[in-house]
């Protein structure tokens, strides 16, 4: 038995090195600044690029040159980072371009507590865009998933030409842990689907009303245009109303068909009529806490979410339909609760909510799954 | 060699714009150059300026507004043998003012034209940086009472490699263009010239005025003596190779029976200076010579050399799920900033807690089992506590064995340093 032992701020930088990503630019931020130090180890050597930017804005715009330049692009901040990446995400989005953005989320609102955990970004990760479409978000529990999830990310950024996002938080990030890295199973690596017709290309012309457009790069031997207007599908200033809406259609139907492959989870059933749900670091202390309640006879079952957006609406449908009572958990006053209640309109959902910094403990979730009517 | 112009889309500006002319000019420079479309990005801002990605036969990349510099350097860096050329008006120049700064300290091989016709055309001629504080425009009075930046002074102050300021009138507007493509490095061409429709019908502007007033400013015509320096990428590129490949993770074997069956939380209390997170590290690695799983969280000012210092460690042959510590096993209290950090903690100790207590730092009462050790006595420097106090705590052979401590050393150091710790843990 042999164990690694890391941060998992550097285990989301060794799956994005492993998964193929060569281009990095970020600008310091606790507790994301690990994941640029790690990048400066291994990218030089790798005859890759890894880049300060004078700010969050010039980091994201480096990336999003470089990623249609070809390459396969990381950056990583915090809430008051992500802020300032909105305008190039909602430009990302639009226009197609790949990269994996990790926001190691510190206790909000604005500057907030630079070395404090929360889970408070996770709505501002889906809507903090202009126009509103989706986006795609995994939320790792530990180091492992950091390592496999920002592999997964990659994968579904380029097949996908979207960003994805990496909901970490202070208390994943930069908690060191080991585990054994080659023991983690990574996906294979997927690559953008290359334009190859003889045709010309226009380079926003899908196969079909769900697919990403294929690519070619800018500065290869076709011309490429890339824009953050409204566009057709060759890329120029388009007004037609039926372009338009057909466009915006197949971005919202893009990442909405293809959720079963990025469909991330854990299930632990049970013989109870309480489900328990829970993302991120939360969930590390709902399972002691569930752990203790099974060796005292009382089970509940449990639910672990890793993708967030877009909502795995039919599973937790299915997963939830034998349970009475629903609960959720999570670092912040409701956000991803909204979802759950959305989802789940029939059941009663029971809430707890924790902001002050600090992780959801054991006995506090132990306490509101044994009162009927939880502190929230 | 023939015209990049795509015929297709003509431009579009107000009659008698100074931007068709850049637009011509452009394309000049780069049919006297030989240069193909597909060497070429054409980077566009917003605003009028924003609009030239489109005339060409080029690759394009058009985006937010004052961030076209931050595309191109992305570009410029993963396609190094492409020509990247940024149009920028004198709003991007504004709104981008940090991109600017930083992209002219960098010295990448962009060529920036900034189509300076000193307002905002599109959104109804409002002030820009560079508005003179006597021109009328959309913003009322405000641009008399901001002074307008001089993009030349600006940029060759900030490191810009090549820098020049011209007419857009002028008769070998393409040479200027073709000089600055040329540059090895950031280049920047200042380019004067008339918004008729928005900022020529309310203030005297002419191709005359503008070239007197620049023929009444320094001349400033190219390379900046000062700047003159390496391209960014090639330096980065050149230094890239001379890093030392990042060798893999560090894993560590199974060798030795962990001494106790159960979950330990362990909690360093000390001061800047002790190398508490070394400390935290260390015990961490003797956990996972014994196989255990180990988790660990540190907890610092933003300051160094200064204030408290706490390292929270858990060891466990379970999975870890829940990594903090509500009642801890151990306590080393080696420096009063950390025990001040965490005063509260002392109140939680259980009898079977065992406290490891620097003499000099005194504790809340508490319910735990204390060792005092006078490191003062005993000679051991600040810097040394939470080495020393580690191996109190592997004596005690509880968490931690005294096999397992050297072990997590020899993996952590190496050479002298590794000696002078062996040495101080069987002190």
């Amino acid at each position: 038995m042999a164990q690694n032992f890391m941060e998992g701020n550097e285990a989301v930088a060794w799956g994005a090195f492993r998964a193929g990503c060569r281009f990095f630019a970020g600008y310091p931020i606790t507790p994301a600044t690990t994941i640029l130090n790690t990048m400066l180890k291994l990218l030089p050597p790798a005859g890759g690029i890894c880049i300060q930017g004078e700010d969050e804005i010039a980091s994201m715009g480096f990336c999003l040159g470089a990623s249609m330049a070809g390459m396969k692009v990381l950056t990583a901040t915090s809430g008051p980072g992500i802020s300032l990446y909105s305008e190039n995400i909602s430009f990302a989005i639009g226009s197609e371009i790949p990269l994996v953005i990790v926001d190691v989320q510190r206790l909000g609102p604005s500057t907030g507590s630079a070395t404090r955990g929360a889970d408070g970004d996770i709505q501002f990760l889906r809507w903090g865009n202009t126009g509103g479409l989706p986006v795609v978000v995994l939320a790792p529990v530990n180091a492992v998933d950091c390592y496999q999830l920002t592999a997964h990310a990659f994968n579904i950024a380029e097949t996908l030409r979207c960003p994805v996002f990496i909901a970490s938080n202070k208390e994943t990030g930069m908690t060191k842990e080991s585990f054994d890295m080659d023991a983690v199973e990574l996906p294979k690596i997927k690559n953008r689907i290359r334009y190859t017709s003889d045709k010309p290309f226009l380079p926003f012309a899908a196969r079909n009303d769900h697919a990403a457009p294929e690519y070619l790069p800018i500065g290869g031997p076709a011309l490429v245009r890339q824009t953050s207007s409204t566009h057709g599908m060759d890329g120029y200033i388009t007004v037609d109303r039926e372009v338009i809406a057909k466009n915006q259609d197949r971005l919202e139907k893009k990442l909405k068909t293809c959720v079963d492959q990025f469909t991330f989870y854990d299930f632990f059933d049970a013989d109870t009529d309480t489900l328990l749900i829970t993302y991120g670091v939360t969930s590390r202390a709902a399972k002691t806490a569930l752990s203790g309640l099974n060796a005292a006879g009382t089970p509940v079952a449990h639910l672990i979410l890793k993708t967030l957006w877009p909502v795995l609406e039919n599973l937790i449908r299915k997963i939830a339909a034998k349970f009475r009572k629903i609960v959720m958990v999570e670092m912040n006053l409701g956000q991803y609760a909204r979802e759950i209640r959305r989802i789940l309109n029939d059941k009663p959902v029971a809430f707890f909510g924790q902001m002050d910094g600090n992780m959801i403990s054991p006995s506090r979730i132990k306490e509101v799954l044994t009162h009927d009517q939880p502190a929230q | 060699m023939t015209s990049l112009l795509n015929n297709n889309r003509p431009p579009v500006f107000c009659p008698g714009c100074a931007h068709e002319t850049v637009t011509r000019a452009l394309d000049q420079a780069f049919c006297n150059m030989q240069i193909q479309g597909r060497d070429i990005v054409i980077v566009s801002d917003i605003g009028c300026s924003g609009l030239f990605d489109t005339f060409f036969h080029t690759h394009a990349f058009h985006g937010l507004h004052g961030r076209a510099l931050t595309y191109a350097t992305g570009i410029k860096l993963a396609c190094p043998d492409l020509n990247v050329i940024v149009t920028m008006g004198d709003g991007g120049l504004g709104i981008g003012g940090a991109h600017l700064l930083s992209t002219c300290r960098r010295n990448i091989d962009l060529t920036l034209l900034v189509l300076n016709n000193f307002n905002y055309g599109m959104t109804g001629g409002q002030f820009s940086a560079t508005t003179p504080q006597e021109s009328q425009v959309g913003s009322a009075f405000l641009n008399r009472i901001e002074k307008p930046m001089d993009v030349c002074q600006v940029t060759a102050a900030a490191g810009a490699g090549y820098v020049a300021r011209s007419s857009v009138y002028r008769n070998d507007l393409a040479l200027e263009i073709k000089k600055a493509i040329r540059f090895k490095g950031f280049s920047v061409l200042d380019l004067w010239g008339l918004c008729p429709g928005r900022y020529s019908k309310k203030n005297k502007l002419s191709p005359k005025t503008i070239q007197q007033t620049i023929a009444r400013l320094p001349a400033v015509t190219g390379p900046v003596q000062a700047n003159l320096r390496g391209e960014y990428g090639e330096q980065y590129r050149a230094m890239a190779l001379k890093a030392e490949p990042q060798a893999q993770p560090v894993k560590i074997e199974k060798q030795y029976p962990p001494p106790s069956p159960k979950r330990s939380g362990i909690i360093i209390l000390g001061g800047a200076g002790q190398r508490i997170v070394t400390g935290g590290e260390l015990l961490c690695y003797a956990g996972l010579t014994a196989g255990l799983n180990a988790a660990q969280k540190n907890d610092y000012p933003i300051t160094v050399l200064r204030g408290h210092s706490v390292s929270e460690v858990v060891l466990s042959p379970e999975t870890i799920d829940y990594t903090g510590i509500d009642t801890p096993d151990v306590v080393l209290a080696l420096g009063p900033e950390g025990v001040a950090r965490r005063t509260n903690l002392f109140k939680k100790l259980k009898s079977g807690t065992t406290v490891i207590q620097a003499a000099d730092v005194p504790i809340p009462d508490c319910a735990g089992k204390i060792i005092t050790i006078d490191f003062q006595a005993i000679r051991i420097k600040a810097q040394d506590r939470a080495l020393v106090g580690l191996s109190i705590l592997a004596g005690l052979k509880t968490v931690i064995t005294m096999e397992m401590l050297k072990e997590a050393l020899k993996i952590r150091f190496k050479g002298k340093v590794l000696e002078k710790a062996m040495a101080l843990v069987d002190t």
